[in-house]
C-alpha cells in the first residue's frame, strides 16, 4: 500500500520549501512535488538583499539553503508536472489523489504552490526560438550577447534593469514597449533611457520573431499607426510580467481571471483541505517575504485542519 | 568516475572521440542555477559508471560554446559517438538529468 502523506506541497518554491519545513517541524510527513529544479524563481536572482536578517545572498544560494533545510527535516521531493487533484472521502475525512500521468501521490492535506512564470509574448515561434536568441533572463543570458545587439520587451522594473545590464555589455540595446511611458521607476527609467547603447521603440508590440534556427529579426508594430517595421536583432529577452499556471486545478479551487488562485491571507481555498501560498496566490505583493509567510501560513493551516478533523 | 573538466583543445579526444555516451555540462561560475546542478552532475556521475560526464565553463572554452550554439546555461548535451543526440536547456533535477542520459 501507498504511503498517505499529510501534506502534499504542489511546487517547491519559496512558499512551498517553507511549507515543508513548518510541516515537517509539526511532526506532519510533507512531500514535495516540483516539475523542475526546485527553488523557483528567486534562482535567477544574482543577490537577494531585501530578505529581512539576511544583508546579501546570491538566489541560488538562499533556495539551496532552503532544500537542505527541508530535507533535513525529512521533507521528500519528487519530480514531475501535476495533472490534476481528485479527492475521495472515507468517513467524511478527505484523501486526496495528486496525479502525475504514470505516478500518483495520496495526501490528507494539499498546498498548491505553484509561483508563477514569465509571461511569454505568445508568438508562433517562440517556443523553437528559446535558447537560441530568445530569452526570459538576461542576467542569466546576456553574457552570450556581447557585442551584439538584443532588443528588451517589456516597461516594468524587470525590463528597465534588464536594459542597463544589457547596455554595458551589448553593441545597441532596443527597449520595446506598447506604452507612452515606462511603467518603472522613473530614476531607473532615466537612467537607462540615457544609456548611449539604448535606443527606445515606445507605443510598439512585438508581432513577429524572424529566423531559423536562430533568431535574426523581430516584428514590432507601432500601437497607433498599424505600421509594421523589422528589428535586426540577435536577441531579444522578454521581460512582460509573470504568469500562473493553476489549470489543473480549476475544479477544486476558485482561480480569477488572471490565473491566480481565489484566496485570503488565511491560505484557504474553496475546497476545505486544500490550501494556497505563495505567488500563485490572489495577493497584492510578492516578494520573497509574502512567499515565505504564505509558507508558513498554509502549512500551519494543513496542521489545524488535519489535527482538527482527525 | 570523476566528472572531467574539458578544454577546447582536449574536446576532440575527451568528447567526440569518447567510447561512451557523453554528458556534456555547459556552465559558467556566475551562474546560480548551474552551481545548484554541479552537485548532482558530480553524483550522478558516481553512479553511472558507464556514462562520461564532462563539464565545459562557457567563459574558458568558449569556442566549444558558440560551435553548440550554447546561449542559455546550464546546458546539457549528451553526446553518442562524436554527435549530439539529446539537449537540454535549463536547471533540470537529478531524476530528469538520470532520464537524459538513460533513454
Amino acid at each position: 500500500m501507498h504511503e498517505i502523506y499529510d501534506i502534499i506541497v504542489i511546487g517547491a518554491g519559496t512558499a512551498g520549501m517553507t511549507a515543508a519545513i513548518y510541516g515537517q517541524r509539526a511532526g506532519k510527513q510533507v512531500l514535495m512535488i516540483e516539475e523542475g529544479m526546485y527553488g523557483g524563481q528567486i534562482i535567477n536572482t544574482p543577490e537577494v538583499e531585501n530578505y529581512p536578517g539576511v544583508a546579501k545572498i546570491p538566489g541560488f544560494q538562499f533556495a539551496m539553503n532552503l532544500f537542505e533545510q527541508a530535507s533535513a527535516l525529512g521533507a521528500k521531493l519528487e519530480s514531475g508536472r501535476v495533472t490534476g487533484i481528485t479527492s475521495v472521502s472515507t468517513d467524511g475525512k478527505p484523501i486526496f489523489t495528486v496525479s502525475m500521468g504514470e505516478q500518483n501521490f495520496q495526501g490528507k492535506t494539499v498546498i498548491l504552490a505553484t509561483g508563477a512564470k514569465n509571461r511569454k509574448l505568445g508568438l508562433s515561434n517562440e517556443q523553437a526560438l528559446t535558447g537560441r536568441g530568445v530569452s526570459y533572463c538576461a542576467t542569466c543570458d546576456g553574457a552570450f550577447y556581447r557585442d551584439k545587439t538584443v532588443a528588451v520587451v517589456g516597461g516594468g522594473n524587470t525590463a528597465l534593469e534588464d536594459a542597463e545590464y544589457l547596455a554595458d555589455i551589448c553593441k545597441q540595446v532596443y527597449i520595446i514597449h506598447r506604452r507612452e511611458e515606462f511603467r518603472g521607476e522613473s530614476g531607473l527609467a532615466n537612467r537607462v533611457s540615457q544609456k548611449p547603447t539604448v535606443t527606445l521603440a515606445m507605443n510598439a508590440v512585438v508581432t513577429g520573431l524572424i529566423g531559423e534556427g536562430h533568431l535574426e529579426q523581430v516584428e514590432i508594430e507601432d500601437v497607433r499607426t498599424k505600421e509594421r517595421k523589422q528589428l535586426s536583432v540577435d536577441g531579444v529577452f522578454v521581460a512582460i510580467g509573470q504568469e500562473p499556471d493553476n489549470g489543473a486545478f480549476a475544479d477544486l479551487v476558485e482561480i480569477d481571471e488572471q490565473g491566480y488562485i481565489v484566496a485570503g491571507e488565511d491560505c484557504k481555498t474553496a475546497t476545505p483541505g486544500i490550501f494556497v501560498a505563495g505567488d500563485c496566490r490572489t495577493k497584492t505583493v510578492r516578494q520573497l517575504t509574502t512567499a515565505a509567510a504564505d509558507g508558513a501560513v498554509a502549512a500551519l493551516a494543513a496542521v489545524s485542519y488535519m489535527n482538527y478533523n482527525s | 568516475m570523476a566528472v572531467v573538466h574539458v578544454t577546447t583543445e582536449s574536446f576532440e579526444a575527451e568528447v567526440l572521440k569518447a567510447g561512451q555516451p557523453v554528458l556534456v555540462d555547459f556552465f559558467a561560475t556566475w551562474c546560480g542555477p548551474c552551481q545548484m546542478v554541479g552537485p548532482l552532475v558530480e553524483q550522478l556521475s558516481e553512479e553511472n559508471p558507464t556514462v562520461k560526464f564532462v563539464k565545459i565553463d562557457v567563459d574558458e572554452v568558449g569556442e566549444i560554446a558558440r560551435q553548440y550554439q550554447v546561449e542559455s546555461i546550464p546546458t546539457f548535451k549528451l553526446f553518442k559517438n562524436g554527435q549530439v543526440v539529446k539537449t537540454e536547456v535549463g536547471a533540470l533535477p537529478k531524476s530528469m538529468l538520470q532520464k537524459m542520459i538513460e533513454g
